[in-house]
């Protein structure tokens, strides 16, 4: 389980966050939604600890990480998994050295171990014989598959996906989402997505957390999302036509 | 100000939450390989070139009959091992291996590349830039005294084969009045110079925002103040050394 207590951002005299607080729950995906430069990202960036916030914490089952020491940051960041928008794939090593980096660095496993679970890791993101390509050889669902299989080679406790359909088609967005879902009532992960994608919202919100103008207006389930109540939150879910006739048939 | 200060915090990051022995030595002997071993074709053909063109133009310059032949390769030979192997070769190695550097860490830091290292618990200024200072500070010098040599072959050549100097006056003027002391100097530049082309590539590269515009902007910024940085020192450890 991940808390966040009071969470808040500036850059410069720009406010990004405001006072955010929230529980994304274990077992569960849990998404962060919100139009552009709402401060989505940011605030994943806040919760994994490449941004620092200005006020408030992020717990990691009742672990204090914004104000932990390096040593503690470090074991909670062995328990992390990220999936980044662009896959983040390290282009000088292929598929395999990809997924089984965290291996190497954060292990002392021995090399035939750690090919058995790069290979199935991969297997598991429905990848096969692409062990040896290059990222700039594959596809931008592969990568996005190969991003995942290295975000949970290490065990991951935590899951963090930033909008991880963004340049993804339809179809292919549909299978990542399952895949991510999937895998986080699997391995018993506890899952945060960041996503503007209202597919994504209705496919696999456990959770959601919808942030406007840096601060959290609404948070629910998929299955309480027709009936808000609020305007912002109807403008965003509700821009969307197919959405638009499910709260038609729903009425 | 707050850019050198920056800088100076960037290298202090460095030394912080390292990795293993075994990590940094498998890093810094790829980046040899990319750094080293990929320059020396280069750093052969332009220093033989200049050892061939300084040999020209001084045996042009040289007309008075007063003036004993063997000077031409002396002349050659101190300006060669002096200022063309560590500086000029300097410049070439900032155009090529500095904004290969700033590209790099640039194109890494706007695919999120870096972030991905961050999350993992890496540091990631420790873990991509300390071994290509390392391995610039241990390839560098090799790269100079391959200049040197290079440079001096050119001239010889050159020079006996245009009828400048024979073989045996070349020969004699390389060994007259040679002070060791030159070769230490040189090494001792390649050092600073190394060490300051790789650093502040890394440091303009690391520090990249925006998109693909920004990171040629990186790679540029990294060539002309890695250049200024080498030409500044170099005036300084003449003064200092010499």
């Amino acid at each position: 389980m991940i808390k966040i207590n009071h969470i808040s951002k500036s850059f410069g005299d720009k406010v990004i966050l405001n006072n955010i607080s929230g529980e994304f729950e274990k077992g569960k995906t849990n998404l962060i939604i919100g139009s552009s430069g709402t401060g989505k990202s940011v605030l994943l960036k806040c919760i994994v600890g490449l941004l620092q916030p200005d006020e408030g914490n992020v717990f990691f089952d009742f672990r204090n990480f914004t104000e932990a020491d390096k040593e503690m940051k470090s074991e909670v960041r062995r328990e992390i998994g990220m999936l980044f928008q662009g896959g983040a794939l390290f282009d000088s090593k292929n598929v395999e050295q990809n997924v089984m980096f965290p291996l190497d660095i954060l292990t002392k496993m021995p090399l035939n171990e750690k090919l058995d679970r790069v290979n199935f890791c991969l297997q598991r993101v429905g990848l096969e014989n692409v062990n040896k390509k290059m990222p700039s050889e594959i596809s931008g669902g592969m990568k996005k598959r190969v991003g995942i299989a290295r975000a949970i080679v290490n065990n991951p406790n935590y899951l963090f996906c930033d909008e991880p359909n963004s340049g993804l088609d339809p179809q292919t967005s549909i299978v990542i989402d399952d895949l991510i879902q999937e895998i986080t009532h699997e391995f018993n992960i506890t899952t945060v997505v960041v996503t503007h994608d209202m597919n994504s919202v209705m496919g696999i919100g456990e959770n959601i957390l919808f942030l406007y103008k840096g601060k959290k207006l609404w948070e629910g389930t998929k299955d309480n999302i027709m009936n808000s109540g609020m305007k912002e939150f109807d403008d965003f879910v509700f821009t969307n036509k197919a959405m638009r006739n499910l709260r038609e048939r729903a009425v | 100000m707050k850019e050198f200060g920056k800088y100076v915090m960037f290298l202090g990051s460095l030394f912080v939450r390292r990795e293993t022995f075994a990590t940094y030595y498998k890093l810094t002997l790829e980046e040899c390989i990319q750094i080293g071993v990929k320059s020396a074709s280069l750093v052969a053909l332009v220093s033989f070139f200049m050892g061939a063109v300084t040999t020209v133009q001084t045996a042009y310059n040289m007309v008075s009959p007063l003036i004993p032949r063997f000077v031409i390769s002396q002349v050659v030979r101190e300006m060669t091992l002096l200022e063309l192997a560590p500086t000029i070769i300097a410049v070439i190695y900032a155009g090529k291996v500095g904004s290969s550097m700033a590209g790099g860490l640039g194109t890494m830091r706007i695919t999120e590349q870096i972030d991905a290292l961050e999350v993992m618990g890496i540091n990631s200024t420790s873990y991509l830039v300390l071994p290509k200072i390392v391995a610039s500070v241990l390839m560098y010098p090799l790269l100079v005294i391959l200049a040197g040599v290079c440079g001096l072959v050119g001239g010889y050549l050159v020079g006996t084969l245009t009828g400048a100097v024979t073989p045996t006056e070349f020969v004699y003027g390389l060994r007259y009045n040679y002070n060791p002391y030159v070769i230490t100097f040189a090494l001792t530049k390649s050092i600073v110079f190394a060490f300051l082309i790789s650093s502040i590539s890394s440091f303009k590269g690391y520090y990249t925002q925006g998109g693909a515009l920004e990171v040629g902007i990186s790679s540029t910024a990294a060539v002309t103040t890695s250049v200024i940085a080498v030409l500044l020192s170099d005036y300084f450890l003449a003064q200092l050394l010499l």
